[in-house]
């Protein structure tokens, strides 16, 4: 525990150091509010509500999110400071979680930093908080899931472009598992149960309650078993690359 | 003596390449291990495997007692590692990445107090210490790794080509800290230095495409090359050829080179039959011819000439 924090720490510094992170808040930033006003016609839906500002989480995140995951392994295979922090007195779990938890609360600053828009709404209307709180967790959560995926496949290769490439590829299959285009694409060849639980798996569907303000303990058992799997497969990749 | 590290038919392929085939040693307490081979000869995957960071496709390594599948962490605890290259995080300052290793290394105060003034002062990085990584020259880069892995005064040490880019003084003061340290540890260095092998080290194994060839004392090493006691002499010359059919008749010389060979200097190696000492007969017999020599030396043998006969021919000398 105390390893994983250290690590995490030493991580989310770094990522302060760095233009990086600063860059990516800002894309952040401007994509999440640029979304919400002009395609979400925030303004003009004259409701007081996050609505139109959380439905685009799901595609932000899709390439935002593997372009965070992405370094996290990749980067330290590459520069051959994997070697110095593997070599350290640390369980491969205690690496993998502390980097992975320093790059999702790196993700929950910068979406906390959309605030301004919470207390906007605040302004002109009378919201329910409650919703909001909600969604912003369920967004989060969301994040984290996504941030797992990225971060296994990240410990798959040196390079990071593929990281990138493969983490979005995948971060889509969960993404749209529920949408009929994927479903029937499972369904040309899959048995019917297979393909049921593959649109159980789907981010959409279990983020879409979340961001109503519908409180469902599934949704959250769901990504936070996302998160969990797909570390404990990070874990296994790191582990069985250090015989390949 | 009490054997710290242990390897014990260490192997590793790649795919078809052995690149460490089938290697034993062990390492004792207060012996400095000289790792020595041609590039691609498997020093650096040896030391990754010892120190747990790959795993072997074959063998077994113990550390302190320890096996290095089963108690990592005990063995990553008792072990200082620099890694070929030195590779930190660049974005860290020495500063921050020292004291990130002594809270993971859960050193307690005092400790980390010596720890850290023990590395900075030695490895003399005060200047340096709140500088990116990134930006510091090789030479400190490297300092700062050798730093990172002695700062917990750990038992053993697997340190990958230690003074490589180092300049003169910094290796002489890295070779003087090692010397210093090497009473109460196991040290294990990799380098293609060969003189740094006779400064420092106590014991030298040669390795040629995965496997050891040679494990000797250095002393012993300089023994089984051609050189040894051998004698070179420097005379003018005028007076050389002389000098030369007097040597050639002495019984116990088999050969005499000429190394050198311009107006005013001849200077020739004499080598002897069976490497015996021919130091006084030569004398005694250039004396009795009257002759006068400039410079006379008697060679213990040189390290790079066994280094080559064993890693390019296919000839292996005995181990100790
Ligand atoms: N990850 C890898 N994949 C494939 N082959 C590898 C890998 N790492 C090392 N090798 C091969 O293993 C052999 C030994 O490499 P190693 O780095 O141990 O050599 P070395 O003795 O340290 O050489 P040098 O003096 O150049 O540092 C080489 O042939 C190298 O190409
Ligand atoms: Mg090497």
């Amino acid at each position: 525990m105390r390893n994983t924090w250290i690590i995490c720490s030493r991580e989310l510094t770094s990522y302060f150091i760095s233009p990086v992170a600063y860059v990516f808040i800002v894309i952040f930033l401007a994509l999440a509010g640029g979304l919400t006003f002009f395609f979400g016609k925030w303004l003009d839906r004259g409701q007081a509500d996050l609505q139109v500002f959380f439905i685009y989480h799901p595609y932000l995140y899709l390439f935002l999110i593997p372009a965070v995951g992405m370094r996290l392994w990749a980067e330290e295979r590459k520069s051959g400071s994997m070697e110095f922090l593997m070599t350290l007195p640390i369980s491969t779990s205690q690496a993998v979680i502390g980097k992975f938890l320093a790059a999702w609360i790196f993700v929950g600053i910068a979406l906390s930093l959309t605030f301004p828009i919470w207390l906007t709404v605040n302004f002109l209307g009378n919201p329910d908080n409650g919703v909001i709180v909600t969604a912003y967790v369920g967004s989060w959560l969301m994040a984290g899931g996504f941030l797992a995926l990225s971060s296994s496949v990240s410990a798959l290769t040196k390079n990071q472009v593929i990281a990138f490439v493969l983490a979005a590829v995948i971060c889509f299959i969960f993404l749209m598992s529920g949408v009929e285009l994927v479903q029937a694409f499972f369904r040309a060849w899959a048995p019917p149960r297979f393909v049921e639980a593959i649109a159980e798996l789907s981010f959409l569907t279990n983020f879409g309650d979340l961001s109503q303000g519908v409180i469902d303990v599934r949704d959250i058992l769901f990504f936070l078993s996302v998160i969990a799997g797909a570390l404990f497969v990070n874990i296994l990749i790191v582990e069985i690359k250090k015989s390949s | 003596m009490d054997k710290l590290l242990e390897i014990n038919g260490l192997t590793k392929r790649f795919g078809p390449i052995s690149a460490v085939d089938n290697i034993s040693f062990s390492v004792s307490r207060g012996e400095v291990l000289g790792f020595l081979g041609p590039n691609g000869a498997g020093k650096s995957t040896t030391m990754k495997m010892a120190t747990g960071y790959l795993s072997p496709t074959n063998g077994k390594v113990s550390v302190c007692g320890y096996d290095v599948l089963h108690s990592p962490l005990e063995i990553k605890r008792r072990l200082g590692y620099l890694p070929e290259g030195a590779p930190l995080y660049g974005d860290m300052t020495p500063n921050s990445l020292l004291n990130f290793v002594c809270d993971i290394r859960q050193l307690n105060k005092e400790k980390r107090k010596t720890g850290y003034e023990h590395v900075v002062e030695s490895l003399q990085l005060e200047r340096v210490l709140h500088q990116p990584i990134e930006t510091l020259s090789k030479g400190y880069k490297r300092r700062v790794g050798l730093a990172q892995a002695i700062i917990h005064d750990p038992e053993v040490l697997i340190l990958d080509e230690p003074t490589d880019g180092l300049d003169p003084n910094q290796k002489h003061e890295v070779r003087q800290l090692l010397d210093r340290m090497s009473h109460s540890k196991a040290i294990v260095i990799s380098t293609h230095i060969l003189e740094e092998v006779d400064a420092v080290c106590s014991r030298a194994i040669i390795i040629s495409q995965g496997k050891i060839v040679a494990d000797q004392k250095p002393s012993m090493l300089e023994r089984s090359s051609r050189f040894h006691n051998a004698v070179g002499i420097r005379i003018e010359a005028e007076n050389s050829e002389r000098c030369i059919s007097l040597i050639e008749s002495i019984p116990d010389v088999l050969t005499v080179e000429i190394v050198r060979n311009d107006d005013e200097l001849v200077e020739i190696i004499v080598f002897p039959s069976n490497k015996t000492d021919i130091l006084g007969s030569i004398s005694n017999s250039i004396d009795e011819g009257g002759l006068k020599v400039l410079e006379m030396y008697v060679e213990r043998g040189r390290l790079e000439e066994v280094f080559r006969e064993l890693t390019v021919g296919g000839f292996e000398v005995g181990n100790a």
